[in-house]
């Protein structure tokens, strides 16, 4: 069998995007020098990635990437970064043998599976955590601020980030970062593909520092709760742009006071649009912003959402009990059910802040939403499915492609009465052609079958381990790692963790999440032995 | 005044026979035959040659010329004869196209390929069709500004409910300016306290789609047309009827046979139901109740295809029936065998061309009242008076019984109102006293 694929090429790249990693990788070494803690856990990291990195990039002089090897570029990158995130957790749990001792020796992060769980899930801006205690007592600040930063550069694109700062992309750069990019296609804003990469992360960043300053001056203003500082400013401005919803408070965003809650709000929405359409807004157009069909559909899918959950919530729309094993108790339960029934501000804020936190796949919460009651829940399940805006950071399906979903049921429902009729699917005033339509009908029609699949995986494997689940909470915990949300219901809920799966389950989600993340295509096809052949 | 005419086809000795008795008249034609058979026919001078050498031009006194019609049956022949004409002439140019992405460049800049008036036969066509089947209650109405503008003249019957109340609660539309009323051969420009009397006859100016809704006001009976429109086949004129009907908000089906066609059609023309199908099937007009219609367009590519259609239409049930016809010599007989009203494209750009050599000026006009006033349609430039003020100030300027009716910029249209500010480009639709026409149209 002769192999088609240059994976040597393939590989010298994503030894250059490892060896650029080690950049960032600063970060947590200015955070823990700042907090006077060890450095242990990054230097050795910032060596291996740059050494392995270097020999990588020395397999191939000059690679070569055409449409294969792209995928498979792609697909890497996001595993090598996910490896070489493992090593400040494993580090930290284990410390360096003859070296170091350990740090935290009781930290869960010391197995191997939750270690790549936690770094996938991080990268890949899902936000699914395995840490038993999240705070910055039972971890160094240092670990915990690369834990959110790794979802910052996860957010806009490893490989997206590349393009932007390495010059020998630019002829299959758009062949890349359309792999990774969210979404069908991605848009070019300027002639050149570097110049476009450029753009979108410079505008990320200055998104996120925005957000960090907004979040400081409340702070300042003694207007955010007694737990936010400096560090958490910066801790959430690196997880909100991303839509990733990793959080160094065990509470999340409950954490904080309803000022902090609101000023998140809309970033998250930010985080969920479409970047080009974001700085095209900026740019002096924001007109066209509300002209746009996927961002008026995805802030009506959100809006519908957030009247439903308030409906509910002013109702008293919670839960009857506290049942077994739940992650809150019954005062909780009591205080919420108390304060949220009959008053508009706390129930719109908390329905607000979930129906965008879930939709964008952000992931955080303002409150512990185990306590909502059953179709509450059910519809969060539901806005799993909807993910952000193509070419955002978001995760999931996309709102654009349930949008052609709906117009070409409505277009079959009508060329069934009328079968001479011709009738092109529009978006906006553009028509999309045979061959984009089957593309966005295939991959959802993929993703929720996936989702199935993945689902009764989990079943069998929990059945297996001999660990008893609900149904709501393995589904949604396939639903909510395959879409990149983040937290799924009951013992997985925003206040809980998955580290009650079994080893073998999260292994599989951590594939669910790279699928997820890559939207499933660019990873599977690399899985198929025509493309390793022909 | 001295006048050339390239190309001597059906428009060209149209154009030439209509010109003849008042001006002196010069045609190039390539074809030896047909020249000898003008010059017998004609009171004019034809001459054998390409318009498009200069050597030929310079035959004919081109310098000498006054005006230039460009009107073989190609596009780019005749834009080259213009802006040939141009380098070495001052005559004032005028060429025909099909093509409408040629009218839409020219009118970018109105002195692009150094034409000074274009017209397009399809546009030309398919507006004398919507008119036919838009307003049947019109006396008179005419398309301004591509289509998006629309003037036209009504007569208050004694039953119209219009009769009795003022202006001002006639005047429900945003988009619609009453420009004058005529009664007992006086013409008023009206204020929003005006009577409205039956016998009035009213000069309206706005979209296609409030003159429309007020064709409904006026005459609720038999003002506008009430049931659906079919348009067979997607060509130019197909199309532009469709586009422009669909302005009006006039309901139309497309029928296509071309599959890519019909795409592209579907595409360009979100309102209109479009059907890839052989409009010659009966078993689909009668599925799709092409019967119930109240007219049927034909516009196919060939007159026999729009004959076969238009009756095998009428015999399904459809009430009327328009059809595009190619051959003027067919549309008599077309019309005897049943068609209602045949559409003669060439027919149709030869009397614009020579409506329009004989008024002059102004990109579009309209007479109305016998030449007592026009509509005239004038893109303003910088330096016009208009331009900066609002209109409530910059109108002043002008005589008294100037009416602003209507504004479009960059194809899009702008209600003009008392604080509207009028820019350099837009196309403005006014309506004026012929007595200061040449005034006006002069010094804007």
């Amino acid at each position: 069998m002769s192999v088609r694929v240059d994976y040597r090429a393939s590989l010298s790249l994503v030894g250059t995007v490892l060896k650029y990693l080690s950049v960032p990788l600063l970060l947590p070494v200015v955070v823990a020098l700042a907090y006077g803690e060890t450095l242990a856990p990054f230097l050795p990291t910032i060596a291996v990635t740059f050494l392995v990195g270097t020999a990588l990039e020395r397999l191939t002089p000059e690679p070569d990437i055409r449409a294969r090897e792209g995928f498979l570029m792609v697909a890497t990158t996001w595993l090598a970064v996910a490896l070489v995130g493992t090593i400040p957790y494993l580090i930290e749990a284990h410390g360096i043998p003859l070296l170091v001792e350990p740090i935290h020796p009781e930290s869960t992060l010391g197995n191997p599976a939750n270690a790549l769980f936690e770094s996938m899930s991080g990268f890949t801006t899902t936000g699914a955590t395995v840490l038993g205690n999240i705070n910055v007592v039972d971890h160094t600040r240092g670990v915990m601020i690369w834990r959110q930063l790794t979802q910052w550069l996860g957010g806009m694109g490893i490989v997206v980030l590349a393009v932007a700062i390495l010059p020998e992309l630019s002829v299959g750069g758009a062949q890349l970062m359309d792999a990774e990019a969210p979404g069908p296609g991605i848009e070019k804003l300027t002639p050149k593909i570097a110049e476009t990469a450029r753009v979108l992360w410079g505008a990320y960043f200055v998104i996120t520092v925005v957000e960090i300053l907004l979040l400081y001056g409340l702070a300042l203003a003694g207007m955010a709760g007694p737990n936010m500082d400096a560090y958490n400013a910066v801790a959430h401005g690196l997880t909100t742009m991303p839509t990733g919803g990793f959080s160094p408070q065990a509470r999340s965003i409950e954490a904080f006071s309803a000022a902090v809650q609101w000023v998140i709000i809309p970033f998250m929405v930010i985080a969920g649009t479409n970047f080009a359409l974001v700085w095209q807004a900026v740019a002096g157009s924001p007109r066209e912003l509300l002209r746009d069909t996927e961002f008026r559909g995805y802030l009506g899918a959100m809006a519908v959402l957030t009247a439903i959950l308030t409906g509910l919530l002013f109702t008293g729309g919670f839960a009857a009990g506290v049942p077994q094993g739940a992650t809150f108790d019954a005062d909780y339960l009591q205080q919420y059910a108390t304060t949220l029934a009959g008053s508009l501000e706390p129930s719109l804020r908390h329905a607000l802040f979930q129906a965008v936190s879930i939709v964008t796949t952000t992931g955080y919460a303002s409150m512990d939403f185990d306590t909502w009651s059953a179709p509450a829940q059910y519809a969060l399940l539901f806005a799993m499915f909807v993910g952000g805006s193509a070419g955002s950071t978001g995760g999931s399906v996309k709102v654009i492609r349930w949008i052609v979903v709906a117009k070409v049921i409505r277009r079959e429902l009508f060329t069934s009465a009328h079968p001479e009729a011709v009738r092109p699917v529009r978006l906006g005033g553009n028509s999309l052609d045979d061959r984009a339509i089957r593309g966005i009908l295939s991959f959802t029609l993929f993703y929720v079958t996936i989702f199935f699949l993945a689902s009764f995986v989990l079943f069998l494997d929990a059945a297996r381990a001999g660990v008893d689940f609900t149904v709501l909470e393995v589904i949604s915990g396939a639903a909510s790692t395959l879409g990149n949300v983040g937290p799924a219901f009951y013992r997985l809920g925003p206040m809980g963790s998955y580290l009650r799966f079994p080893d073998s389950s999260k292994l599989f989600m951590v594939g669910l999440m790279w699928a997820g993340r890559l939207e499933i295509l660019p990873l599977l096809v690399c899985l198929t032995p025509e493309y390793w052949r022909r | 005044m001295r006048v050339i005419i390239v190309g001597a086809g059906q428009v060209g000795e149209s154009i030439a026979a209509d010109l003849s008795d008042a001006h002196d008249v010069v045609i190039v034609e390539q074809d030896p035959d047909r020249v000898e058979e003008l010059n017998y026919s004609l009171d004019v001078l034809a001459v054998e040659g390409d318009g498009t050498n200069v050597s030929t031009l310079d035959e004919v006194d081109v310098a000498d010329a006054d005006m230039v019609i460009a009107s073989t049956d190609d596009d780019e022949t005749n834009i080259v004869i213009c802006s040939t004409v141009k380098a070495v002439s001052d005559a004032f140019t005028i060429a025909r196209v099909k093509n409408t992405e040629y009218l839409e460049t020219w009118r970018r800049s109105t002195t692009a390929f150094g034409i000074d008036f274009m017209v397009c036969t399809y546009l030309q066509a398919a507006e004398s069709i919507v008119r036919v089947v838009g307003l049947p209650a019109a006396r008179d109405a005419d398309l301004f500004a591509d289509g998006r503008v629309e003037m036209a003249e009504f007569d208050v019957g004694p039953g119209s409910p219009l009769s009795g109340q003022t202006v001002a609660e006639a005047d429900t539309y945003d988009s619609l300016t009453f420009a004058a009323l005529v009664r007992d051969e006086e013409m008023l420009i009206p204020t929003g306290g005006t009577d409205i009397q039956a016998g009035d006859r009213l000069v309206v100016i706005g979209t296609p789609r409030s003159v429309r809704s007020f064709a409904g006001d006026v005459a609720p009976e038999e003002g506008v047309l009430s049931g659906e429109v079919v348009i067979i086949g997607g060509s130019e004129i197909g199309y532009h009827v469709a586009r422009m009907l669909s302005e009006r908000g006039i309901s139309a089906r497309l029928i296509e046979q071309d599959p890519d066609r019909a795409r592209w059609l579907a595409e360009k023309l979100p309102d209109t139901m479009v059907m890839e199908t052989d409009a010659t099937d009966i078993e689909f007009l009668e599925r799709e109740h092409v019967g119930d219609a109240e007219v049927v367009v034909a516009a196919l590519d060939s007159d026999e295809k729009n004959l076969l259609a238009s009756l095998l239409a009428e015999r399904v049930g459809a009430e009327r029936s328009v059809a595009v016809i190619d051959q003027a010599d067919y549309v008599d007989l077309f019309e005897a065998v049943g068609i209602d009203v045949g559409v003669n494209p060439r027919e149709v750009v030869a009397e614009e061309i020579t409506r329009f050599t004989r008024d002059g000026g102004a990109e579009n006009v309209a007479l109305i009242e016998n030449g007592r006033a026009e509509v005239l349609e004038i893109e303003i430039t910088a330096d016009s008076p208009l331009v900066g003020e609002p209109i409530r100030e910059s109108i002043q300027s002008l005589p008294s019984d100037v009416v602003i009716g209507a504004i479009t910029r960059g194809g899009e249209y702008v209600v003009p109102r008392g604080e509207t500010v009028i820019q350099s480009g837009d196309h403005v639709v006014l309506f004026v006293d012929a007595e200061h026409a040449d005034d006006v149209s002069a010094r804007l």
